[in-house]
């Protein structure tokens, strides 16, 4: 068991397993941000608000950020020893067939983590650090009006549509490859279940990054152009 | 045919290398790849000069040693076959033709196009074996292998051990030829009794050596000329996991 933390597969372990936790997150997330696009609002305040605030959620906080943490260390150091087991390059390019995204997994990670950046920048930042106005319901308890901080970012900076737009792209990009990838790392595969796999990939990534990036789209075409 | 050769060219395993540029007249489009490397090295000692190195024995895709890396593609372009199999008609009249060695830390360069594949023998004394004498061949039905285990058992047992897998790979990973090396025996019962320690002591051997960690990009699969399946792959990582989290070591 010992050799296993520094093995190449247990290595791709632990990326397959912090990988899959995040496809979870963010099928949670998303499905959240929806609520972005249904009324004015009142239902995504509601929602985000009972997600920042419960207390399972700030159990699961941390141990994301963990998640996040170790699947980008151990992206960077797998990807530096990788390169180190070809010190002399080819001097024709590679044309064996493989996938664009599996081939540049790494820099597609570098680019979503850029835009993750600006991404709590935008939004977890002001949460925590309690800038975000009030709001209250029908005279109940006062809430943050994290839907006027959304609807505001993506109606006053049209350059922030195009960002998140961009950001999902990336993602998808990502998850194309990263979501078979993840079950054929942890062995879950054979010749059948790879193609499937693929599809299943396929379908995700569509649902995850064109749910993304419906939400700025939306904004950017209902009030700014 | 006259064809224009850019060919890596290098003294020993120290020496630094540079690709030499020939020009080779009279080139027949039936000649394999190798029988052109042959007129090019004639040519070559008519003129006195240092014939290229390059490995090659059964010239008919089962012996796996003639591996080179053409054009960017290991084995050259096409589907399923060693660099024996590649024939010269699918280049054209004045075509250049840039040949390098396989690319590894873990397959270092001997002589001109010849690398050292003694890594791959390594990891097969890590495991790649039986330990029993498993006798002469039982009566038929005595030991139940289904069929279906027993044809990807043979598909995996296929493997030539070339290194197209670790030459084509971005990462120069060799997990291709461990899964099939792994595979081969994990799926019979004869292979089972090991088959913990064999997964564990290989995957060992292979990071030991130099070779990187598959990214499962596939380019070992397109290029393999047995067609062995990343699927063994995949069992290798299942084999490797259980191993490792009930082997007591």
């Amino acid at each position: 068991m010992s050799r296993f933390f520094t093995s190449s597969i247990g290595q791709k372990f632990f990326m397959s397993i912090t990988g899959i936790f995040l496809m979870l997150f963010l099928l949670v997330h998303l499905s959240v941000n929806s609520l972005l696009l249904v009324g004015d609002g009142e239902l995504f305040n509601v929602a985000a608000n009972f997600m920042g605030s419960n207390f399972i959620m700030k159990i699961i906080e941390p141990i994301l950020a963990l998640g996040l943490i170790l699947h980008i260390f151990y992206a960077t150091y797998i990807t530096l020893k990788n390169q180190k087991a070809r010190p002399q390059n080819y001097q024709v390019m590679n044309r064996s067939k493989a996938d664009w995204a599996a081939k540049n997994m790494f820099i597609l990670g570098g680019l979503i983590l850029i835009f993750l950046v600006i991404h709590l920048g935008n939004f977890f930042w002001h949460v925590k650090f309690g800038t975000v106005d009030p709001i209250s319901y029908n005279g109940g308890k006062e809430i943050h009006d994290l839907y006027s901080l959304v609807s505001g970012l993506f109606i006053n900076w049209w350059w922030y549509d195009v960002i998140y737009i961009l950001g999902a792209v990336f993602l998808f990009l990502h998850l194309t490859h990263g979501f078979w990838s993840a079950f054929q790392t942890l062995g879950w595969n054979n010749d059948k279940w790879i193609k499937r796999l693929k599809v299943i990939a396929y379908i995700y990534a569509i649902i995850i990054a064109g749910g993304f990036a419906t939400i700025p789209a939306y904004f950017l075409i209902k009030y700014v152009v | 045919m006259k064809i224009k050769l850019r060919v890596w060219r290098q003294e020993n395993s120290k020496a630094k290398g540079k690709f030499v540029k020939y020009e080779l007249d009279g080139v027949d489009p039936e000649m394999s790849f190798l029988e052109m490397l042959d007129a090019l090295n004639e040519k070559l000692i008519k003129e006195d000069k240092d014939p290229v190195a390059f490995e090659n024995d059964c010239r008919e895709g089962i012996c796996g040693s003639c591996g080179l890396y053409i054009n960017g593609y290991p084995h050259g372009k096409g589907n399923k076959i060693a660099t024996c199999q590649l024939h010269m008609r699918v280049f054209k009249d004045g075509d250049t033709i840039t040949i390098e060695p396989w690319r590894s830390q873990g397959f270092p360069v001997l002589k001109d196009l010849i690398v050292d594949r003694n890594a791959f023998d390594k990891i097969m004394s890590a495991g790649g074996f039986v330990s029993i004498d498993a006798g002469q061949a039982p009566d038929a039905n005595s030991i139940w292998v289904p069929k279906e285990n027993a044809d990807k058992a043979f598909d995996a047992a296929a493997c030539i051990g070339c290194g197209a897998c670790v030459a084509a790979c971005k990462n120069s990973s060799a997990m291709l030829f461990v899964a099939a090396k792994v595979s081969q025996l994990a799926l019979l019962p004869q292979g089972k009794a090991e088959a913990k320690r064999r997964a564990l002591n290989m995957v060992a051997k292979m990071d030991e050596l130099g070779f990187g960690s598959c990214t499962n990009t596939g380019a070992c699969e397109a290029e393999c000329p047995k067609g062995i399946s990343i699927e063994n792959i995949a069992r290798l990582n299942r084999e490797y996991l259980s191993a490792s989290f009930s082997e007591p070591e």
